[in-house]
């Protein structure tokens, strides 16, 4: 495996392409024929629907693909999290059952971690499965969940020992969602999307096969998830470059990406749409109110320094130097972007802050960032969690005294 | 290779976002001299003399290390380094709040004579700042106290052989102890940005008397000068003569940016490290979450300030073109952070943080100075918008 080169790599996924590439197949067709022969993943192990490359020569064969057009494995949504986490954790038997299924895209996966009563704190959920013959039977309620109610499997984390302390007693699940115990109900959000869902278990079954890693193991094989979540991204899939490109696969991709992508249409102005700031001003005349002027500027200079401090975050990285402090203050800072832009389109904006969707300008865009921007500091882990990160890690500052240790029964719950 | 850690200014070349492996050596070393040089004993011993620093930890600082002239060319006997390596040495200097005429000579002076000079006077006039052997300044403000050029009244008259000044200049850096002034003036009957220009002179000339003032911050000391008919030579020519003024100006807030958050730095430092210490309540306070929580804020706000600091510094270097709006955007933001990260390292002390025992002071006073000096952050924010050509 070593010993392959860039260009013995790049020739052969040429070769391959020049012989399978079709875009008038279907996209299953033509997925099915990627998940096979490994190019679809090949970063992936050669046993697995990979071809055991290294990440470097994965970039060239990316490349390849986009030469020349090809549509790429299935990536959307949290597909890719199930199978990071269940190469590093699963049987043969889930990872024969589920993997080539998440590369052709004929399933789609959602993640069951936040419940109504433990956000912040993941660990103390008290959704339970308790076995009973072979199967896990499932009772709670998990909440947040994307695509929820066209998605097949979840990822569940639920807990299975009550006397174990509280990180020690959770185990991990794939389930089916498929079932009558498994009830989904869309979540409206205080700016009228419903982008999340709840869900409702009641004695929802998994069988004994399903469950991923040990019992008991289930918060480390979380972890395992929640890592790719954070190397994965900041929500959004990269922008689509296949937009114009003719032929029956890429129409199915395209749709295959609408539907992925729709729950996020409001993020952009979840995170305060600072490009409309100076334009908006000009728009309205506010550039000429000197109050107004100076917290533009403040805002801006809140913007470039938080590109800025990414962009050090990421030269750092690249030059492999120890990360500093730069790395762990993304999401913080862009909660305070969101924040302040939301004040400054309000200033900018005047009386009609009063108003919301056609009415609103920019067709409703202002008035979805009013109401979008408080999601910025609670989503993904809360400013105040951030703070307790950056604090402990970063500043190596004693952690609070806990009050969760012994037994989770005993523990002070919701 | 990669190079997606810089970004590509208007002049096409890079702008980096990390110090290579020899800046940081340098850093280095600069800090280990200061480490050994500028304890806060030191500072308290220096801040209460007249000449406000120490010849000969200067002479080891110019000789040693060369850092009046890093900046200067070589063939004006300097180190030939640039605006980043420039700013390398005043973060350090704000880390250890040195009491040393470096910000007057080696930045401001040494930025206008750069700036406006003719070959003939950068020849003759750099290698002595370079060296160290000459302390010069800049004078610039009033005592109105304002920063926009446009508002110099001192008034330059052709003689003989040269000029006379008349008028007064206030917040003079270290005009107490310069050998030489660099003084902008304007053309009589001129008025706003037209008929400006700077001048050199010998600080101990006739018709010049000067006056140290009593100020705040005593690790920068300030002086008035009063200018009566004293001689003086035009640096540089009388066309444009703004220009150079104003990119002094801003050469000198990109460094002053860097100087502050290397202050902001050390009151951090302090401030976690008292956390970890003091106890109450059967705790360290740096376990409740008041505190914690309080002092992730001020690292979040200081790593913003530095990379605003470090990217208007790399513009420079860069050739960026927009370097002049960062430079007002740089000294706005850090101003703002330095301040708020004194205040709050004073709050973390509690009592003692009130003390004049206690060190904090000492930078609190830094920050203040520093907050107005080259202009207030609002005054940089309204340039900022004008620099980036939103009209009023």
């Amino acid at each position: 495996m070593s010993t392959v080169s860039d260009a013995e790599v790049r020739s052969e996924v040429r070769e391959w392409l020049a012989a399978n590439w079709d875009p008038d197949m279907s996209l299953l067709e033509w997925r099915i024929k990627l998940a096979d022969s490994g190019w679809g993943m090949p970063q992936w192990p050669k046993e697995w629907y990979g071809r055991g490359l290294s990440h470097a020569l994965a970039r060239v064969v990316e490349e390849e693909f986009a030469n020349v057009g090809a549509v790429r494995a299935a990536n959307s949504g949290v597909r890719l999290l199930a199978a990071a986490t269940l190469l590093e954790h699963g049987s043969d038997q889930q990872k024969k059952k589920f993997l080539r299924r998440i590369l052709t895209g004929e399933d789609t996966w959602c993640q069951f971690f936040s419940e109504p009563g433990s956000g912040s704190d993941l660990a103390g959920a008290t959704t339970r499965a308790d076995l009973k013959g072979d199967f896990w039977i499932v009772n709670g309620q998990k909440v947040w969940t994307t695509s929820a109610h066209h998605a097949d499997h979840g990822l569940l984390l639920a807990r299975t020992d009550w006397d174990a302390p509280k990180h020690e007693g959770l185990s991990y699940f794939v389930i089916n969602l498929k079932q009558p115990g498994v009830d989904v109900q869309p979540l409206k959000q205080m700016n009228g999307h419903a982008s999340f869902n709840q869900v409702f278990f009641t004695d929802a079954k998994v069988p004994k096969e399903n469950l991923v890693g040990r019992v008991g193991e289930g918060w480390k094989v979380a972890m395992t998830t929640l890592a790719h979540e954070r190397r994965g991204a900041d929500g959004l899939p990269a922008p689509s470059k296949r937009g114009t490109r003719v032929g029956k696969i890429h129409a199915e991709e395209r749709a295959e990406t609408e539907k992925a992508n729709q729950p996020y249409t409001w993020y952009p102005q979840r995170a305060g749409r600072v490009d409309l700031i100076i334009d908006r001003a000009k728009e309205t005349g506010a550039n000429k109110d000197p109050y107004i002027r100076q917290e533009i500027a403040r805002l801006m200079t809140l913007a470039k320094s938080a590109e800025w401090t990414a962009r050090r975050a990421r030269a750092a990285q690249q030059q492999g130097r120890p990360q500093g402090p730069e790395g762990s203050l993304g999401k913080l800072a862009a909660s305070h972007v969101a924040r302040a832009c939301s004040r400054v389109h309000t200033l900018i904006t005047g009386t009609d802050a009063m108003l919301t969707g056609r009415e609103s300008p920019r067709e409703g865009i202002i008035a979805e960032i009013l109401v979008s921007v408080p999601a910025v500091s609670i989503a993904g882990g809360t400013d105040e969690i951030q703070r307790n990160i950056i604090a402990e890690r970063v500043l190596e500052l004693p952690k609070e005294p806990r009050f969760d240790t012994g037994p989770f029964r005993n523990v002070r719950k919701n | 290779m990669s190079t997606s850690h810089q970004s590509t200014s208007a002049s096409g070349r890079r702008i980096q976002f990390a110090f290579t492996d020899e800046q940081d050596q340098f850093r280095s070393a600069v800090r280990r001299f200061l480490n050994d040089k500028s304890p806060t004993t030191e500072v308290r011993r220096l801040m209460a003399t007249a000449e406000g620093y120490d010849p000969a930890v200067w002479r080891q600082l110019s000789e040693d290390l060369a850092l009046p002239g890093i900046h200067i060319p070589e063939q004006y006997g300097g180190a030939g380094f640039g605006m980043v390596e420039l700013c390398i040495v005043t973060e350090e200097l704000g880390r250890a709040l040195l009491c040393a005429p470096y910000f007057s000579s080696a930045v401001l002076a040494a930025n206008a004579i750069l700036s406006a000079g003719t070959e003939m006077q950068k020849s003759a006039l750099l290698p002595e700042i370079a060296k160290g052997a000459r302390i010069a300044t800049l004078a610039i403000t009033e005592p109105d106290g304002n920063w926009d050029p446009a508002a110099i009244k001192v008034v330059a008259t052709p003689d003989s052989d040269g000029y006379r000044l008349d008028g007064v200049k206030s917040f003079v850096v270290d005009g107490h102890v310069a050998d030489l002034l660099v003084v902008a003036a304007r053309a009589g009957k001129t008025t706003g940005l037209e008929g400006l220009a700077l001048f050199t002179l010998d600080a101990n000339a006739g018709g010049v008397e000067r006056r140290l003032l009593e100020s705040m911050d005593p690790t920068r000391k300030v002086a008035r000068i009063d200018f009566r008919g004293a001689h003086a030579n035009l640096l540089g020519s009388l066309d444009n003569g703004a220009e150079p003024i104003l990119r002094t100006l801003d050469r000198a807030a990109i460094a002053l940016a860097n100087e502050m958050v290397g202050g902001a730095q050390a009151l951090l430092d302090s401030a976690v490290n008292y956390a970890k210490l003091r106890v109450q309540f059967g705790r360290t306070i740096g376990s409740f979450q008041a505190i914690k929580h309080k002092l992730a804020d001020m690292l979040l706000d200081l790593e913003l300030a530095k990379s605003a600091a470090y990217y208007a510094a790399q513009a420079v270097a860069a050739g960026d073109p927009e370097w002049p709006a960062l430079a007002s955007l740089a000294k706005a933001a850090a101003s703002e952070t330095y301040l708020h990260t004194a205040a709050e390292c004073i709050q973390i002390h509690g009592g003692i943080g009130f003390t004049w025992d206690n060190d904090t002071h000492l930078w609190f006073k830094r920050a203040k100075s520093s907050e107005v000096f080259l202009g207030q952050p609002s005054y940089h924010r309204e340039l900022l918008m004008q620099r980036w050509g939103v009209e009023r």
